[in-house]
């Protein structure tokens, strides 16, 4: 079993700017050490590494770089923002069934200074050719006519979106090493932002950032040896639903049930922790609307309440669910959600910026639209 | 810009080429599952509902309903970045509502996709698909409201 069998003992990352100098390569190895030397874990002791598919540094270039041992286990998640936990996910599982010892999971990413995916030198292929040569390019041009049609079946409205975008520069406002840290977001601004893709406007789209992350994971026997308070990886789960299309998933019975459902039936199946158990959450946020449609399907709310439960706070420190705590993907970094992982241990390490009083218990979630992953995290 | 290949320009291989041979000869065509019955969309080898029995191709009405509709803002590629803000729709086929074929809504036909204002455009709204020849020797659908 996986549970609680594994423990992240280390977090690093390097800094988050528009533009950063240093090539992805060597950001992602800064960001490896730094999370090694968080746990106090020597880099020759490192034999398993798991990564994305759109990660450019392959494990060859990093374990040679950092001085890493011999690896027996490598890993790589396919879907972009999909793939954070499942990163972390595998490597428990790696752990836990004896194919590794010490995992590293990471990203670097230069989305801030270097090239835009959708704006690449590729012909309409697969899926694309159903909807490029239309004008849909752009995730957020695929994401705005799921909103659409979300805002139209349940009443949600422009208000609840900002609610989204309003709670996280906040938690941004409070953590110095956001990029929106001290950028104040009013209502007022949200509702006048220029429009990216309608409905979507500026700020209900991420950051585009250059930086890099990591993180360790160790048995739970070592992890009480390590240097940081041990938190334990609880649950994983992936989602892949029936008839599935990714970011363009008009072609199924219910686009508005994504990859959060299925992967949060396995997430909660092994689990101890409920949805009403879990003190604050990480949620992908590359635009606001995967929020409330993360809130339906990892189970805060009913289907179709997601926008409501976005009301009266629910989303701020002291709040029901307080989400998104260092500003996420929408005001701290976006680094394909890797941000929300070394929050999540740092929020049951009590060391946040928005630290939750006593929080023990942390969903951290992947990309909703894309075959997905999350995990629940613990502490002692 | 002038070396990116125009995104207007759609991917023909074995599995999508019925379907824009049917655009040519000014019909919507979509496979069907020979077991069940049920539309397929996108094109593809196998059914998943009898992957045994390969799909047969079938030629649908071309009415249908706008599901969602989204509006594009630049900045965007050429040639969509010159032309925007345009109108996304999703059509919701009359045969089979799960198949929403994503496309462009016109006022008229013959009108450039940046036309239609947005305000004219309501989700529900009965739609039936037109065929425009563009470059290269590809058609591609259109949709015009009905009524």
């Amino acid at each position: 079993m996986l549970k609680d069998a594994t423990a992240i003992v280390g977090i690093g990352e390097t800094e988050f700017a528009k533009r950063l100098e240093p090539s992805e390569k060597a950001l992602a190895c800064r960001a490896i050490l730094a999370a090694l030397d968080d746990a106090g874990i020597a880099p020759g002791e490192v034999d398993g590494f798991a990564s994305y598919t759109m990660e450019t540094t392959d494990e060859v270039e990093i374990a040679k770089n950092i001085g890493a041992g011999d690896v027996t286990f490598f890993s790589q998640i396919h879907y972009g923002g999909g793939a954070g936990p499942g990163c972390v996910g595998h490597l428990a599982m790696a752990v836990a069934t004896g194919q590794c010892r010490v995992g590293v999971a990471w990203r670097s990413r230069k989305r801030g200074s270097g090239q835009r995916p959708w704006a690449g030198a590729v012909q309409a292929s697969a899926n694309a050719t159903w909807t490029r040569p239309y004008g849909l390019l752009r995730p957020v041009d695929e994401i705005a006519m799921l909103t659409r049609r979300y805002m139209h079946e349940y009443g949600a409205t422009r208000e609840h979106l900002a609610n989204v975008a309003l709670a996280v520069r906040r938690a941004a406002n409070r953590n110095p090493r956001a990029l929106m840290h001290e950028k104040s977001l009013t209502r007022e601004q949200y509702m006048s932002a220029r429009w990216i893709c309608e409905p979507l406007c500026l700020f209900d789209n991420c950051l585009e950032t250059d930086g890099a992350l990591a993180c360790v994971v160790v048995a739970a026997e070592r992890a009480r040896d390590c240097r940081q308070k041990p938190v334990y990886v609880h649950s994983f789960g992936q989602g892949l639903p029936q008839q599935h299309h990714t970011m363009v998933n008009y072609w199924c019975e219910d686009p508005l049930r994504g990859p959060a459902w299925t992967c949060a039936k396995q997430l909660y199946r092994h689990s101890e922790i409920r949805p009403e158990d879990v003190d604050v959450a990480q949620l992908y946020d590359a635009f606001t609307p995967l929020i409330p449609l993360s809130l339906e399907g990892y189970g805060f709310c009913q289907r179709g309440e997601g926008a409501a439960f976005t009301e009266n706070g629910n989303l701020e420190l002291g709040g029901r669910l307080p989400i998104n705590t260092s500003g996420g993907g929408l005001s701290e970094a976006y680094v394909h959600g890797f941000n929300l992982i070394n929050e999540g241990v740092r929020q049951l390490r009590g060391t946040s910026t928005s630290q939750v009083e006593g929080a023990r218990t942390c969903l951290v979630t992947a990309g909703e639209g894309v075959p997905t992953s999350a995990m629940l995290l613990r502490s002692a | 810009m002038s070396d990116f290949p125009n995104p207007m320009i759609p991917l023909i291989d074995e599995d999508s080429q019925p379907f824009f041979e049917g655009c040519r000869r000014g019909e919507l065509r979509v496979q069907r599952c020979a077991e069940t019955g049920r539309l397929i969309f996108p094109p593809r080898p196998m059914s998943p509902w009898a992957p045994h029995t390969p799909p047969t191709w079938t030629t649908v009405s071309g009415r249908g309903r706008i599901w969602s509709f989204a509006v594009p803002h630049a900045p965007l590629l050429p040639p969509f970045h010159e032309r925007a803000p345009y109108v996304v729709v999703a059509v919701a086929l009359e045969e089979d509502p799960t198949v929403r074929l994503i496309g462009n809504l016109l006022a008229r036909e013959g009108d450039p996709i940046e036309a239609i204002r947005p305000e004219a455009v309501r989700i529900g709204a009965p739609v039936r698909a037109i065929f425009e020849a563009i470059e290269g020797g590809i058609t591609l659908p259109r949709w015009v409201l009905l009524g």
